[in-house]
């Protein structure tokens, strides 16, 4: 058959989104060309406000880069705008965009001069998504004037803010607020403007709006409502001031406009095709012409836009069953728009409608105006109609459900307010319909659940292991809990879940209880006194792990209870060889062992030479064999970047050369790596010192931080991350020296290893027992075992070896060893 | 097909509880030893993503490929995800030494006679 070729027009996250479907359903049934006005792959425009901020690099935020339209056959004609659909000819035409030009611009002179580039085509998608809205004006293009919605505009605005002192925003919605935290950053006086009479008109209320305006205040950004910009005033050129409609002025010399989006619409315009106020589609999500269908921001559906992901979402499945021809009849509905976000930090989650529509609503509000929280639901024929969570949003995800699939609410109104994880049993799972999701992080819905129970899964857990539902964040596992009972009528409990490691049916505290008094010290003594003897695969490195904190001296280290890089001290990469990452103490090394690690890697012939994340310098490709060797060539030791231990310590520039640096955090990173270098634990932990609250070297989000203040004190920060989630540390205490410092990160530590389960990092572990009970029981000795753990961390301290000293004497045959080339085999006589 | 065995030497090149490669002319053999004694052989490449099962954990009769975590049946290469399954061969021991049995296709039978003879 051949192969039918369609034309996206739009390379954002619709159009990817929509060509990933199709190609998920039928992968071999088109050819794909897709025109994009940006000359990049596509990229997650929800990320941008970090990209501004400097909490993400561009680079991070890229879905889809280059190699994925490679892989796939798609041909991507980046830079190149598509200006118009030839119906007649079935062929669109695009034009090469000026390199400075924006992707969004309106006016042809943007355009290279030059020929047009010509796509046939079978069928075209239309992704063309939106435009920033610039309310009228006088002098805004100007010098000093941004929008804020591509990768190009947020470098822009970072490079021209150096130069600046007062900054404004134009609009006081979600993204205008995101603009200003991200100018913040830059150490802008932030001014924000909004023509509303309040901030958040879309998601918020009057009350809300107020409070959230007092909560903005108090973090130093400056609030104008009411306020219409008439004029941009310059002096010599250069922007001065903004005068305002009222006759107001306020003083600036960066503007960005963030006042909302509207629909791309010009090449459907141009194309002959049905366009409103968006471009208009039918529920199949085809436009007026039966062989263009388009979505996203840029579509009218059923006299509606929307401008969030989630409907982008419904509507690229859709127009992907219809395309394929999986499924033609596919019908998009609408979609019910429900939003939870952090505005500056704040926590926020509206739904539907903000306010009452008629009497026959029912209104329930709470406020607590000295904390910033506020919430509001409107009840309509016992169903939410509306959703205001402002400051705290831990029953959110309960609502959202409620609303999303209309449900019936409880009588009693508080619940729904107040209700946590474990008061989500008043959502009825049995009332929700099949498609609705379930696991929101693994985008698991009930029929998937239900298709799991009736294979034979009656656990929780089960239904984890098979659907993954319930692995992300895990605020689900109540509804899979009601989902079983209701197929099943009971849920098989799993006391399972609680087990330190699955084979052995013991609790952590009583698994430490056993093995201390039944003094067992190797694995397989484990197993023969506490689990008949049986061996089970999952148990072994987390019983290995947890022997070796509790005998830090006398342990008895069986390697087959390893996995392999502990084995061999090294991390297994994908082909099979090894990484080696030596420690580089604080990230400062010498132009000696650099020279040692550059001949070692030309010896080995390491694959490649990678400067890490945590400071250090990762020689890839490395073959096993080759691993005592290379260790002894560098002459350094394990920098442990393989196992679930203590891993790094980072450090910035600190006093040394810094000139903001207000403690020295190299000295701080080198002694903390010496202390505590290989301290195992159940999961990795990563640090990381600054000398002043910069956060250069991103102390706040690490297992534990510390971060130099004025006065020559240090703030120790635990339960940061920033991997796959991203969370800022807590504030543990506040010390005054280097040897503090090191005392409470051992305390934690050690409290940690001792009470933390298998597999569980740092920032679930802070969660889970609250950071004011760990203050408490670290920092207050609440229960009088403070200097108990700092006993027992010392012990792990002294007992630590260098693991590469094994270079010179394996601890078992053939450790360090390829396969065995039976090149001299011979045959086994046959004798039965 | 051809059913071989082969001696491949004493048990003691396995460290107890665990595994390792042998390549017989172009087959990768995984040979575990269990710390009870138990020996088990399978192809030495796990079916997801290649990964080398010889340098897996191994509980009583599974082993979890070092890679992703799949896991397999020693005695019946059954995997834990569908689909999924490893071949595996016979192998007991005698008088100290491993012993695997075969059934060699043609190509491998020449791979190996070239490794007899030593020809590439």
């Amino acid at each position: 058959m051949d192969k039918k070729k369609i034309v996206v027009i739009g390379n954002g996250m619709a159009g990817a989104r929509v060509v990933e479907e199709i190609l998920g359903r039928a992968p071999d049934k088109f050819d794909f060309v897709m025109f994009g006005a940006e000359p990049y792959g596509n990229y997650n425009r929800i990320l941008l406000s970090n990209v501004l901020n400097q909490t993400q690099e561009a680079d991070d935020i890229f879905i889809n880069p280059l190699s994925w339209y490679k892989e796939n056959g798609i041909i991507l004609h980046a830079g190149i705008k598509a200006v118009q659909i030839d119906t007649g000819r079935k062929v669109v035409i695009g034009r090469e965009l000026h390199p400075q030009a924006a992707a969004y611009a309106v006016h042809d002179d943007q355009f290279l001069p030059g020929k047009s580039v010509e796509e046939a085509y079978d069928y075209v998608i239309i992704a063309t998504g939106s435009r920033p809205f610039v309310p009228p004006m006088d002098g805004f293009g100007g010098e000093g004037t941004f929008l804020f919605r591509t990768i190009d505009d947020c470098g822009r605005i970072a490079e021209y803010a150096k130069q600046c002192k007062k900054a404004v925003v134009i609009g006081g919605g979600l993204l205008g607020l995101e603009a200003a935290r991200g100018l913040m950053t830059h150490n802008l006086e932030v001014t924000v403007v909004e023509a509303a009479p309040q901030l958040m008109p879309a998601q918020l209320d009057a009350e809300s709006a107020q409070m959230l305006k007092r909560t903005m205040e108090a973090m130093g950004l400056t609030v104008l409502l009411d306020h219409k910009t008439a004029q941009i005033h310059r002096v010599d050129g250069r922007m001065h001031s903004l005068i305002f409609s009222n006759g107001a002025t306020t003083p600036a010399d960066l503007l960005v406009v963030s006042a909302g989006i509207r629909p791309i619409t010009e090449v459907a315009s141009n194309s002959g095709l049905t366009v409103n106020k968006g471009i208009v589609c039918n529920d199949q999500m085809r436009t007026s012409d039966p062989f263009i269908y388009a979505l996203g921001e840029c579509v009218e559906h059923r006299g509606k836009l929307y401008g969030l992901v989630d409907p982008i979402w419904d509507q690229a499945r859709v127009l992907a069953d219809v395309i394929s021809g999986f499924n033609p009849q596919a019908a998009y509905q609408g979609s019910k728009i429900g939003t939870k976000l952090k505005v500056m930090g704040v926590e926020l989650m509206s739904l539907g409608q903000k306010e009452a529509a008629g009497p026959g609503d029912e209104v329930v509000v709470y406020r607590e105006p000295n904390r910033g929280i506020y919430k509001k639901i409107i009840v309509r024929d016992n169903k939410l109609h509306g959703v205001i969570l402002l400051g705290d949003t831990t029953a959110g995800d309960v609502l959202m459900q409620m609303f999303l699939n209309e449900q019936n609410v409880p009588e009693s109104r508080s619940d729904l307010l107040f209700g946590d994880v474990k008061g989500t049993a008043f959502i009825r799972a049995a009332d929700l319909p099949d498609g609705a999701q379930i696991c929101n992080c693994n985008g698991v819905s009930k029929k998937t659940i239900c298709e799991a129970i009736s294979s034979g899964c009656e656990t929780v857990a089960s239904i984890g292991a098979r659907t993954k539902a319930g692995k992300g964040c895990g605020s689900c596992r109540s509804m899979i809990a009601q989902i079983i009972e209701a197929k099943l009528g009971v849920v098989s409990y799993d006391p399972s879940e609680h087990y330190y490691v699955p084979g052995i049916p013991l609790e952590k505290s009583q698994l430490i209880a056993q093995i201390k008094a039944q003094h067992l010290k190797s694995v397989s003594a484990v197993f023969q006194a506490l689990a008949a003897g049986k061996e089970d695969a999952d148990s072994k490195a987390g019983l290995a792990s947890l022997l070796k904190t509790i005998w830090p001296k006398d342990y008895e280290d069986q390697r087959d209870a390893r996995f392999i890089n502990d084995r061999v001290h090294a991390n297994i990469q994908k082909d099979g060889t090894f990484s080696v990452v030596p420690r580089i103490y604080g990230g400062v090394t010498s132009a000696d062992e650099l020279m040692r690690i550059a001949q070692t890697a030309v010896k080995y012939k390491a694959k490649m030479v990678k400067i890490t994340g945590g400071q250090r310098i990762d020689l890839l490709g490395i073959k096993k064999e080759d691993l005592p060797a290379v260790w002894k060539d560098l002459g350094m030791p394990s920098g442990h970047a393989y196992t679930k231990a203590f891993r790094t310590c980072k450090s910035c520039v600190g006093t040394d050369f810094c000139r903001f640096g207000v403690g020295d955090s190299i000295a701080l990173a080198q002694k903390i790596e010496r202390r505590f270098q290989g301290i195992e634990s159940p999961h990795k932990m990563k640090l990381a010192t600054a000398g002043c609250p910069r956060n250069c070297s991103e102390a706040y989000v690490k297992d534990l931080g510390a971060v130099a203040i004025e006065g020559g004190r240090w703030e120790i920060y635990v339960g940061g991350a920033a991997g796959g989630s991203v969370r800022k540390g807590d504030l543990l205490c506040t010390v005054n020296d280097h040897d503090e410092v090191l005392k409470y990160m051992g305390r934690f530590m050690e409290y940690y290893r001792e009470h933390a389960k298998y597999m569980e990092r740092t920032y679930t572990f802070v969660e889970r027992i609250g950071i004011d009970v760990l203050k408490g029981i670290l920092i207050d000795d609440s229960l009088g075992i403070a200097l108990k753990l700092d006993e027992r961390i010392q012990t792990a301290v002294d007992a630590y070896k260098d693991p590469w000293k094994e270079a010179d004497i394996p601890v078992y045959p053939a450790q360090f060893e390829g396969p065995k080339l039976m090149d001299a085999l011979k045959e086994a006589e046959n004798n039965g | 097909m051809e059913h071989m065995r082969f001696d491949l030497g004493s048990t003691e090149q396995i460290p107890p509880g665990q595994g390792r490669c042998f390549k017989i002319g172009a087959l990768d053999v995984a040979v575990f030893r269990g710390r009870d004694g138990r020996l088990f052989a399978i192809e030495n490449r796990c079916p997801h993503r290649g990964g080398p099962l010889a340098e897996g954990i191994i509980g009583a009769t599974q082993v979890v490929c070092p890679l992703h975590g799949h896991k397999f049946d020693l005695t019946t290469g059954q995997g834990s995800e569908a689909r999924e399954c490893v071949k595996t061969f016979e192998v007991s021991q005698e008088n100290e030494n491993i012993v695997i049995g075969l059934a060699l296709t043609l190509k491998d039978r020449r791979a190996y006679e070239n490794c007899q003879s030593g020809t590439p």
